[in-house]
């Protein structure tokens, strides 16, 4: 079973996230559990959202302590939570940011871990520019398929035109494409290092 | 066909394939999501013929309930917590008339102090209603019982509550095999109210009773329910016939063979106790399940026989009898009555929190070493507790309870985790 946590504030599609993630997983065929947090929502507030993938039936129902992978919306929850509590030693992290994680002083958090498995993504930046607003989360979505290779993106293509329709499904669609590109090609620049 | 859905949008569908004709609501975590989304099926047109009608509170919701099954409308509404409360009267009305409602209740604690999270709070204060209570593993099964109820209901012209799990169902997004509309309809014939207020044949519903009638129609319920208890395995074996999978029934048993401790609870919970106890067998340990779907009616006998041959058995409830201990608990002792069995009952997940596959793993060994008190707290903090008891000890104006906990925790506000 593969377990994904995925922070972020509410209004920033946290909750959407791991739904969709779990609905691309389904459309490999796999079973998949996605839940919220359960906390009384507020814009702003520290959201978490997580999701469960597994090649069978998933009966499990807390709340994921030791994920496989970090999703991470907003780097600034960094100094307010434990985003990486519990995460396993091997585990992915995913974070939305332009900077790297030693400009963000967290050069620490890869110490004795596979750097290949750690990327940062300028996800807001790539829902404003393909979707007109500062919703990182399918980018991130996407860019969880190209570091962790746990789905494919044509899965998450899948997830997005259950969701959304019309010129957001495609403004999604182009966001993911790109976002996929994007972490490839850096995690290309750490395995040549 | 299979989906990936919502809990609540996989119940409103399977609501809406049993062609409800009236669906009264009002809003309340975590249901909201359930009407919303027939709601909308009714506003859209495919769900149709419908009314859905908007009521101001959740005791004018079952009271239209009320008034539409007792016109011969297959009627349907849902709520949790206080909005059961809220509604309690007309809620024992509804079955003191023996009027066949099905309501789904989206399992939450009972304030104060007031919380959104699950537990089985709600339903459970109305055990003695008289509504039927069937409680759901899964969203499948939640979706399934549904289909179960409106027939069963019907049948015996009593109403049934369907308990899924708050947020933990409701709100997971899960996969699901959604039935079509021609297997719901060759399970569950047209509605054929045994009552109902008819211009061309009037009746009243709802005469005085006095003491020479009032047990016997009191009776009837328990009769009604007695009736149950045979028609929810067979209702159940049709089920599969038509859907093709196991769902609903009274109990279901997973390892118990030759299971020394036996472990009973209700709801979402059943997985990660079969998950616990899975990981449990595979090093020896002669454990098993019982999962309870019908709460109201109680199986007593089945439950009796699950549980004969083990030695010992834990109730894991998320419900406190407060000034008691456990609430399943006692109807399980009821049922091993004179067999000597040793019964643990242990609390836990109230107000949503989370219950643990490690929490459980230590429960259980000590269950097994019958090291348990009769009633145990799961991870309760007994620090933050008898802080606040030494407090209370010490001064007369100790304050709010929930508030001064909520301070030793170091904590502004509710948090989840």
């Amino acid at each position: 079973m593969f377990q994904i946590r995925v922070h972020g504030r509410g209004g920033q599609g946290v909750v959407t996230a791991a739904e969709m993630l779990s609905v691309a997983a389904f459309e490999e065929g796999r079973h998949a559990q996605a839940f919220p947090s359960f906390g009384s929502e507020r814009t702003g507030a520290p959201v978490v959202a997580f999701c469960r993938i597994s090649g069978r039936e998933i009966r499990l129902r807390e709340p994921i302590m030791e994920p496989d992978a970090i999703i991470v919306q907003d780097p600034t929850l960094l100094s307010q939570i434990d985003v990486f509590a519990g995460m396993k030693a091997d585990g992915y992290v995913l974070l939305n940011s332009r900077h790297s994680f030693e400009t963000l002083g967290l050069a620490d958090l890869l110490k004795d871990r596979n750097a290949a498995r750690f990327c940062t993504l300028p996800a807001t930046e790539l829902g404003l520019k393909h979707v007109g607003r500062p919703i990182p989360n399918v980018p991130l979505l996407a860019g969880f398929a190209a570091l962790s290779g746990t789905i494919q993106l044509d899965s998450v293509i899948k997830a997005i035109n259950e969701k959304f329709s019309g010129k957001v499904a495609l403004g999604n669609i182009a966001a993911a494409e790109e976002a996929y590109l994007l972490v490839l090609a850096k995690m290309k620049e750490i395995a040549d290092a | 066909m299979l989906k990936q859905t919502e809990g609540s949008k996989a119940v409103a569908e399977a609501v809406a394939l049993c062609r409800p004709e009236v669906i009264c609501a009002y809003p309340i975590s975590p249901q909201t999501h359930i009407v919303e989304a027939l709601g909308e099926m009714v506003k859209s047109g495919s769900l149709t013929p419908c009314e859905f009608i908007n009521v101001e509170s959740e005791f004018a919701a079952m009271s239209v309930a009320i008034g539409a099954s007792a016109a011969g409308a297959r009627s349907y509404t849902a709520t949790a917590s206080q909005g059961l409360l809220f509604m309690a009267e007309a809620v024992y009305n509804a079955s003191g008339l023996g009027l066949p409602i099905v309501m789904t209740v989206a399992n939450r604690a009972i304030g104060a102090p007031i919380n959104i999270w699950n537990d089985h709070s709600d339903s459970l204060s109305q055990r003695d209603s008289g509504w039927m209570q069937l409680f759901a593993e899964t969203n499948q099964e939640a979706l399934d019982l549904h289909i179960q109820a409106f027939r069963l209901a019907e049948e015996l012209s009593m109403p049934i509550m369907v308990c899924m799990d708050g947020f933990i169902l409701t709100h997971a997004f899960e996969r699901v095999d959604m039935p079509s509309q021609e297997q719901v309809d060759s399970y569950l014939p047209r509605f054929e109210p045994r009552q109902v207020l008819d211009p061309a044949e009037p009746v009243s519903i709802g005469a005085m009773v006095g003491p020479e009638a009032f047990m016997e129609v009191r009776y009837l319920a328990h009769a009604k329910q007695m009736q149950a208890l045979e028609r929810i395995p067979q209702l159940s074996a049709q089920f599969k016939e038509i859907f093709g999978r196991d769902s609903g029934g009274l109990v279901r048993t997973y390892s118990t063979e030759d299971a020394e401790t036996i472990i009973i609870a209700m709801g979402s919970v059943l997985g990660t106790i079969k998950d616990t106890v899975d990981e449990m067998r595979a090093e020896g340990h002669k454990i098993g399940v019982l999962g309870i779907i019908s709460y109201r009616p109680f199986p007593l006998e089945q439950v009796k026989a699950a549980l004969i041959n083990c030695r010992r058995f834990v109730v894991l409830e998320k419900s406190l009898a407060v000034g008691m201990g456990g609430i399943v608990a006692t109807d399980v002792r009821m049922a091993v009555t004179g067999t000597g069995l040793k019964g643990y009952t242990a609390i836990a997940g109230l107000g949503g929190r989370p219950i643990t596959k490690a929490s459980l793993h230590q429960l259980f060994r000590q269950a097994e070493q019958d090291e348990l008190p009769p009633v145990t707290f799961l991870d309760l903090d007994w620090d933050a507790v008898n802080k606040q008891l030494e407090r209370e000890r010490k001064t007369r104006r100790s304050g709010p309870a929930a508030e001064n906990i909520l301070h030793d925790k170091g904590l502004v506000s509710a948090k989840f985790g």
